[in-house]
């Protein structure tokens, strides 16, 4: 784990660090089971091209949202915590391919004794298309 | 019946909740989940380490809740589908898109152990034409309490019939 960040040290326009991710069919799987989604579509890729929209096997939306909670768990450590995030599914990812998780710090505000930091979170390809994005509010502890 | 008459008649189930749901917060579970996203901090795979962090037990991960295990007596499983398999939906639209999905989680722990029930309502119904031809977007939300009654996390999602 990184070092803890702390409520003063972050400014508006910040940003956090990045988590790359590529998912292979085999994390795929490990998601389905994990999630209990298991839609084909995201694992048998017949099915996939069977339906006539999709390029064959895609990422399941969630866990790209999931892959945006480790992105912000990770960086507002211990001591820190998500308090609101969520993303829309905008565009497909498929496996093999980068997908990477970025935040940019947006507003910060207290409100009832806690330090609230607002980003701009999304998922994008090489390239730079946002596949999912969204919004987070995260508490960060004061130093 | 025209798409904005079923719009309006599902704007009438608007704030009636669904059945509960139940779910057993449990370590297999958890450490599963966090297997597959990669997690790689240990307060959702070792109990000491996440003791000594202060929590009760190991922790779920974001997006954990909201993802429940399916059994027979429960056989939707995920909650909030039971919209977008009313007969009327399936009738009109040709397919369903997982449109977002957005947590808010209240400061208290949710570990290993807790057992959450989950309460979802219909939330908001909207119509839209776009890439997809007419499209119906379904905003479910979910609230999750715990054991102690303590309200953890309240779920929103967006289901796109097309």
């Amino acid at each position: 784990m990184a070092e803890q960040v702390y409520y003063e040290d972050i400014n508006v326009g910040d940003e956090i660090p990045k988590l790359a991710k590529n998912c292979s069919t085999q994390q795929l799987v490990m998601w389905a089971a994990g999630s209990g989604d298991f839609y084909q579509i995201h694992y048998d890729k017949d099915f996939a091209l069977a339906l006539g929209t999709l390029p064959g096997i895609i990422v399941h939306g969630a866990l790209k949202h999931a892959f945006l909670g480790q992105m912000l768990h990770d960086w507002a450590g211990d001591k820190g915590r998500i308090k609101k995030y969520g993303c829309q599914y905008r565009g497909m990812d498929v496996p093999n391919q980068n997908i990477t998780c970025r935040g940019v710090v947006t507003n910060k505000t207290q409100e009832g004794g806690l330090n609230l930091v607002e980003l701009d979170i999304w998922t994008e390809k090489d390239g730079g298309e946002k596949t999912s994005p969204g919004k987070a509010t995260v508490v960060l502890p004061s130093r | 019946m025209t798409e904005s008459s079923l719009a309006d008649e599902l704007r009438t189930l608007i704030g009636k909740e669904g059945e509960p749901l139940i779910i057993e917060v449990d370590k297999t579970a958890i450490r599963m989940f966090a297997r597959a996203v990669g997690h790689t901090d240990l307060v959702f795979y070792d109990e000491e380490y996440a003791k000594s962090k202060g929590h009760r037990s190991i922790i779920c991960p974001p997006g954990f809740v909201g993802h429940a295990i399916h059994t027979p007596l429960q056989p939707t499983g995920i909650i909030g589908s039971s919209v977008t398999r009313m007969p009327a939906i399936k009738a009109q639209f040709r397919g369903v898109l997982n449109g977002g999905t957005e947590f808010e989680f209240y400061g208290e722990d949710i570990c290993a152990g807790d057992i959450l029930k989950g309460v979802g309502k219909l939330a908001e119904v909207r119509e839209r034409a776009g890439a997809l031809g007419q499209m119906l977007f379904v905003v479910t939300e979910t609230n999750y309490t715990n054991q102690n009654g303590k309200l953890v996390a309240t779920q929103r999602g967006t289901a796109i019939m097309y």
